[in-house]
């Protein structure tokens, strides 16, 4: 083996010699140190009290968790905590079936107007949320959505990069699966909801996965559309409660991480699915 | 001759097409609702909005363009306007360059791959709220400040980050470049795994060095990943809203308005000042920037 790589390497590129790769990798080993610094440091000041917090040890003298307590028993967080995830579980629940019912239906229909219906979903993704806030925020006052559960999710209950992501895959699953379903007799709701959506379960994972973690990160329109602390999102409270404690550091931080360890949670259960479906939905996107 | 071997069956068969298309718009109805009054009627309506004076108290009033040409001889808005491209001309070339580099020797690690791309990838998931004041804290002048009092222990001198006019926005820039690189490095990887091994190892065995491979392979075979990457990046930057909301609350795009870019203008102008009809004129041009980029992105990837 060792014969063998001597005789090969001189005409090989350098990257055989084993001390480069211990470099690249130590490199590598720091800079990754250095990208989850702020989220260390956002952790470790959450445990300190406020007259350590100008001490920088990474690793708290006196670790306590009386600050999660303050936070969580004297603020709104359970409450937005909740709002964030009724909001975000609900909204990637309506994607997970319509986006890819509309994209089933897209992929595996052949219909007069197919082709129209396509181009004006994906023509959506053309047009940036900013844009459509005002108008939003104008039909949510004329309903009375504002200040609502409804007001901060409508927007998001369907999305064209959903129903894209769906339709491609949905178009790799045979045609000879459907045929022999309405041959049993099936209708197609069943034939889309039994034996179709089983057979895309990876896409349909990837697009929970983001659909959540967008929502329960989104700022933009629950800023806009919500006015009473109680129908925060977690990401608009700790904003609120963040300008509240001004210069009190380590409560900040330990709203922060409230608001971080969900997903954080979310990603070391799901890490390979995430990785994963961020590869998916790059390349087909 | 086939007509009429199929002219028996053509009632039953025509019912169930007809059946088929009934299901068919059974399962678009909602979404086409949806997509009718959510994302149409509004584009048209953020259109319409920009050519009227509204406050929100009285009725609109149509003024054709004065929203364009109040806000085009605006000096705040072309403040604003090289601000948000100062994010994007910056930002960009520097995220996809680091996302590049890291990508391209990640890539080659077999030991604690999973690791390190964990790592790097971990700032992407956070919630940029949150992770705003967590750089708004390191930002701070000492001894408060992360930065700062490591910069005062090793003797250097104090830097204002937040507090400067030429320093905000690449203080805010570095968070928003911090919380996007995962992304693309991921991108990039995935980039790099579909370029077949066989190009590689025909180089190799023809001697080529492994910058020339870089150059004349990888790099061409990633055009469609870097293409997409530069625009997403850009259309991230272009939209940037979060971090410098929340790293700047006590001024909103301070200090001086010298962070303020295009989606906080709108923000302030329709829901702190309640000018609907100049915010949505606003929005109008956010739009057709990213309607041009996107654009260009198609074109380029069709020249290929």
């Amino acid at each position: 083996m060792a014969a063998i790589d001597t005789t090969l390497s001189p005409p090989l590129p350098m990257s055989r010699i084993k001390p480069g790769r211990i470099v690249m990798w130590t490199v590598l080993f720091i800079g990754g140190l250095l990208m989850i610094t702020p989220i260390l440091f956002m952790f470790s000041t959450s445990l300190k009290t406020s007259s350590q917090i100008y001490d920088l040890r990474l690793i708290p003298q006196s670790p306590t968790l009386a600050n999660y307590i303050e936070v969580l028993t004297e603020g709104q967080f359970p409450r937005w905590f909740l709002n964030s995830s009724f909001v975000a579980i609900c909204v990637t629940a309506s994607n997970i079936f319509f986006d890819s019912l509309v994209g089933y239906t897209l992929a595996k229909f052949r219909f007069r107007g197919r082709q129209f219906v396509f181009i004006a979903i994906l023509s959506t993704l053309m047009i940036p949320t900013e844009m459509l806030v005002i108008p939003w925020y104008l039909m949510s006052a004329n309903f009375g959505w504002l200040d609502s559960y409804w007001g901060i999710m409508f927007p998001g209950m369907m999305t064209a990069f959903g129903t894209f992501l769906m339709k491609q895959f949905f178009e790799t699953v045979p045609d000879d699966f459907i045929e022999a379903a309405r041959m049993d007799g099936l209708n197609e709701f069943t034939i889309w909801w039994k034996i179709a959506m089983p057979l895309v379960t990876p896409a349909l994972s990837a697009l929970a996965i983001f659909t959540f973690l967008g929502n329960w990160t989104a700022f933009f329109w629950p800023l806009i559309s919500t006015t009473s602390k109680e129908l925060y999102t977690l990401p608009v409270g700790l904003t609120s409660f963040a300008v509240e404690q001004a210069i009190q550091w380590e409560m900040i931080m330990t709203g922060a991480a409230i608001a971080t360890i969900p997903t954080l949670v979310v990603f070391l259960v799901l890490q390979r699915y995430i990785v994963r479906g961020v590869m998916l939905a790059g390349l087909k996107g | 001759m086939a007509m009429d071997t199929t002219s028996p069956q053509s009632a039953p068969r025509l019912s169930m097409r007809t059946r088929r298309a009934i299901w068919v718009w059974a399962f678009l109805a909602l979404p086409v609702l949806f997509y009718s009054v959510i994302r149409f009627y509004p584009t048209i309506d953020a259109f319409r909005l920009s050519f009227t004076d509204w406050n929100l108290m009285s009725k609109p009033a149509y003024i054709g363009l004065q929203n364009y040409r109040d806000m085009f001889a605006s000096a705040e808005f072309w403040k604003v306007f090289r601000n948000t491209f100062a994010y994007l001309i910056i930002g960009t070339p520097i995220s996809l360059l680091l996302s590049f580099l890291i990508a391209y020797f990640l890539d080659r690690i077999r030991f604690g791959h999973t690791f390190l791309r964990a790592l790097y990838f971990l700032p992407f998931i956070t919630t940029a709220s949150a992770m705003g004041w967590v750089w708004r804290w390191f930002y701070q002048p000492a001894p408060t400040g992360v930065i700062n009092s490591v910069l005062g222990s090793v003797g250097m001198g104090q830097l204002d980050f937040l507090r400067s006019t030429t320093w905000a926005l690449p203080s805010i820039m570095v968070t928003a470049i911090w919380a996007g690189l995962g992304f693309q490095i991921i991108i990039f990887m995935a980039g790099l795994r579909s370029i077949p091994q066989t190009y590689y190892e025909a180089a190799k065995i023809d001697g080529v060095g492994d910058f020339a491979i870089l150059r004349k392979i990888t790099l061409p075979l990633l055009k469609p990943t870097t293409v997409f990457l530069v625009v997403f990046s850009s259309i991230g930057f272009l939209r940037i809203f979060d971090q410098v909301y929340n790293m700047t609350t006590n001024d909103p795009g301070g200090p001086l308005g010298t962070t303020k870019p295009l989606v906080l203008m709108i923000y302030q102008t329709a829901f702190n000042s309640y000018q609907m009809g100049a915010a949505a004129a606003q929005t109008v041009v956010l739009f057709t920037i990213l309607l041009f980029i996107s654009l260009l992105q198609l074109w380029i990837l069709r020249t290929r």
